[in-house]
């Protein structure tokens, strides 16, 4: 049921898009609590107990220490010269996720739910995972504290991502496969809310995206916040001025909104999310939920899915795992209906050329996911001045798509 | 009289009786423990003949109210048993507007047997909840549980209550005593208790282990309590009544029908899968 059109809080006469979600977990229509009841009261634990830890100096500090230490933050922001000599644009600037431990953002998040998952005295982590990389960055945390975890992956998935699974198994989780549905990101995450319902006492489900009902997408963003927060001050810092345009991958949106939230206030940024338009969207096999889906209810929140007429959920189709995914994180679906972010596809093949054209020219595997994002991030340069900046976060490397790369070519390995 | 005439959230009793009140009002003048199956539609069979057919066999063997699942492609709160049925259904194309054929159809020769639909919100959202409300009155719907669906959400409340459709709303072994009042305070027809932490058609209920807070929501309560979760046959209905006004039980029959051939088979299934239940309720009742 969707309830009354909030107004947008504002200071003076421009919205505060620092001030979301409000206390009902809710960006505008969007996020919100959508659970079967007995997720209730576990749900409202684990909102008041977050909020206390990020109050906590202590904790902060720890996971200070961790992203430093363990993850090796900061990453850099690197100029991307011959690239942006090759586009002929505006200088196009990479934030190095992909250096971080893990090889993608994801860990900024898991490092983070795994502090709270110890505090609240849980002894068992269960992840969903698309790509593999979420569930890598869970089972890396896992191992690291001594717990026990478990991983869901959709049986499409497993297939496309060997060597994710494998590492998994190497830290030491377990990897269950899902059959149900269209056996991809979203079937894998309604097993482990299947999960989580069972075992809900000892068990913490580490969501790996921005979406699920409340904290989890305040939550997550807060973890991935890191990424916008460094960037911003990284920008100050060398160039002495922010960015013209910044650019992300969306599936679920995490690595975007956690470099687009530092810059949200900042009105003269342009923000751009980039979707997996997949065979093009007129095609129908694609996961564009902001570019092409409506306002919905999917895994407890409310935001923009893919679903027919009759409000099933729709296949997605793209060239990547991580971006496989018929929802989008609530924030998302606020910035786009607030007109502060676009959100634009970019299909499988453009997603290919970039990644080739990155390798080429700057001696960077993008992960496929990220590879989207520096296709929008191409456009942008295109459309700016020699003098502008492009920020492209590239949130993960690609080791993990070597096989689905020379798959697509042709090629035997 | 209204067995619930205490619940504040309904401004007259006039307004509120519906088929569940009826129902349950003649059951307590009974003595007796209510049956409550659950199916879902389109399953084992997507025709309304198919549909009908098990329908009023579960009346006809003794269910006192019907829920009847809408299927969808996410159902996160349920397990393997009704997840399939929602999948074999959906295959066959079985959505709302079917959903809502099985209902007409079915009123057309019941108009006394109370049905309850239940599912998930994103379907009803995108059909339009006013108006999804207004079909499903019209059809003879008499309650909806939304198993997403915020269950303090007062705009699709009273939406539903200009209806006379009951918002069946949903406790589980999770809820604190604080929002278990406030639910129980606010519910409409039934409550419907969750026996255990998980998915539908999980372990098997332990009937003790309820007890106490079955006993604790039925004194709260200004309507009838009815259980659900983990009930699989007769033994283990007959051990949640000791402290329920109905039994839910579902994914063992959905299971059960999975096999059908025909809608006589499975017409014939559900009888058969029912009506020991009910002979073990009434035993129960008479000992």
């Amino acid at each position: 049921m969707r309830s009354t059109v909030k107004p947008l809080r504002k200071t003076g006469t421009e919205i505060d898009f620092h001030a979301y979600p409000d206390a009902q977990g809710r960006f505008g229509d969007y996020g919100g609590v959508y659970v079967a009841e007995t997720l209730i009261a576990p749900l409202h634990e684990l909102t008041e107990t977050y909020l206390r830890l990020r109050d906590d100096p202590a904790f902060q500090a720890e996971l200070e220490r961790d992203l430093k230490h363990y993850v090796g933050r900061p990453s850099p922001i690197y100029h991307a010269a011959r690239l942006s000599r090759e586009v002929g644009g505006a200088r196009i600037l990479l934030k190095r996720e992909d250096l971080n431990h893990t090889g993608a953002h994801k860990i900024n998040n898991t490092v983070g739910q795994a502090m709270v998952a110890k505090r609240m005295g849980k002894t068992r982590i269960i992840a969903e995972t698309g790509a593999g990389q979420h569930g890598v960055a869970s089972a890396t945390v896992a191992a690291r504290l001594g717990l026990q975890c478990v991983v869901y992956m959709g049986e499409t998935d497993i297939a496309r991502q060997a060597i994710n699974v494998y590492r998994m198994k190497l830290l030491g989780a377990a990897v269950v496969p899902v059959s149900a549905g269209s056996k991809t990101l979203k079937d894998a995450l309604n097993e482990a809310l299947r999960d989580w319902v069972t075992n809900v006492r000892d068990t913490f489900y580490i969501i790996g995206t921005v979406a699920g009902p409340h904290p989890y997408p305040m939550m997550v963003r807060d973890f991935n916040a890191v990424v916008g927060r460094e960037a911003r001050a990284q920008m100050l810092d060398e160039y002495g001025r922010l960015p013209d345009a910044i650019t992300a991958c969306v599936g679920g949106g995490s690595n975007a909104i956690g470099l687009f939230h530092a810059f949200l206030n900042d009105r003269d940024v342009r923000i751009v999310g980039a979707e997996a338009a997949g065979e093009g969207i007129a095609s129908g096999h694609h996961a564009a939920s902001l570019a092409a889906g409506r306002p919905g209810v999917l895994h407890g929140n409310r935001t923009y899915v893919l679903c027919d007429d009759d409000g099933q959920i729709t296949e997605t189709h793209s060239i990547s795992a991580g971006l496989d995914y018929p929802g989008v994180g609530p924030e998302h679906a606020f910035l786009k209906d607030a007109g502060r972010a676009q959100y634009v596809g970019v299909t499988d093949a453009e997603a290919m050329q970039a990644f080739h054209l990155l390798a080429r020219t700057e001696g960077i595997l993008a992960a496929l996911e990220s590879a989207h994002a520096v296709a929008q991030a191409v456009r942008l340069a295109r459309e700016l001045p020699r003098d502008g900046i492009v920020l492209c976060n590239l949130s993960g490397r690609g080791d993990k798509d070597v096989h689905t790369i020379a798959a697509r070519e042709g090629i035997t390995l | 009289m209204s067995v619930h005439s205490l619940s504040p959230a309904f401004p007259t009793a006039a307004a509120r009786m519906n088929r569940i009140d009826q129902r349950f009002a003649e059951l307590k003048a009974a003595g007796r423990t209510g049956l409550i199956p659950f199916v879902t539609a389109g399953d084992p069979r997507a025709d309304i003949e198919s549909n009908l057919a098990v329908l009023r066999a579960l009346v006809d063997a003794g269910a006192d109210l019907v829920e009847l699942g809408m299927p969808f492609s996410d159902p996160m709160a349920d397990g393997p048993a009704i997840q399939r049925a929602s999948e074999r259904a959906l295959a066959r194309r079985v959505g709302l507007t079917r959903v809502l054929e099985i209902v007409r159809a079915f009123r057309a020769g019941d108009a006394r047997t109370p049905l309850v639909l239940m599912g998930y919100l994103n379907p009803i959202e995108i059909r339009g909840v006013a108006g999804f409300a207004d079909e499903a009155a019209a059809a003879g719907v008499d309650g909806l549980l939304l198993v997403d669906a915020p269950q303090d959400d007062e705009a699709l409340l009273a939406l539903l209550q200009d209806r006379r459709l009951h918002l069946i709303r949903l406790v589980a072994p999770t809820t604190g005593p604080e929002r278990m009042r406030a639910l129980a305070r606010r519910a409409g027809g039934f409550l419907y208790f969750v026996s255990m932490a998980g998915t539908t058609g999980a372990a098997r209920v332990d009937a003790g282990a309820i007890e106490a807070q079955v006993v604790a929501l039925r004194h709260m309560a200004p309507v009838p309590v009815a259980v659900g979760f983990g009930i699989k046959d007769a033994e283990s209905a007959r051990a949640v009544a000791h402290c329920a006004d109905a039994v839910v039980i579902g994914s063992a029959l959905v299971d059960h029908l999975a096999r059908a051939a025909d809608a006589a088979e499975a017409a014939q299934l559900a009888a058969q899968f029912i009506a020991p239940i009910r002979t073990a309720l009434d035993a129960r009742q008479a000992a």
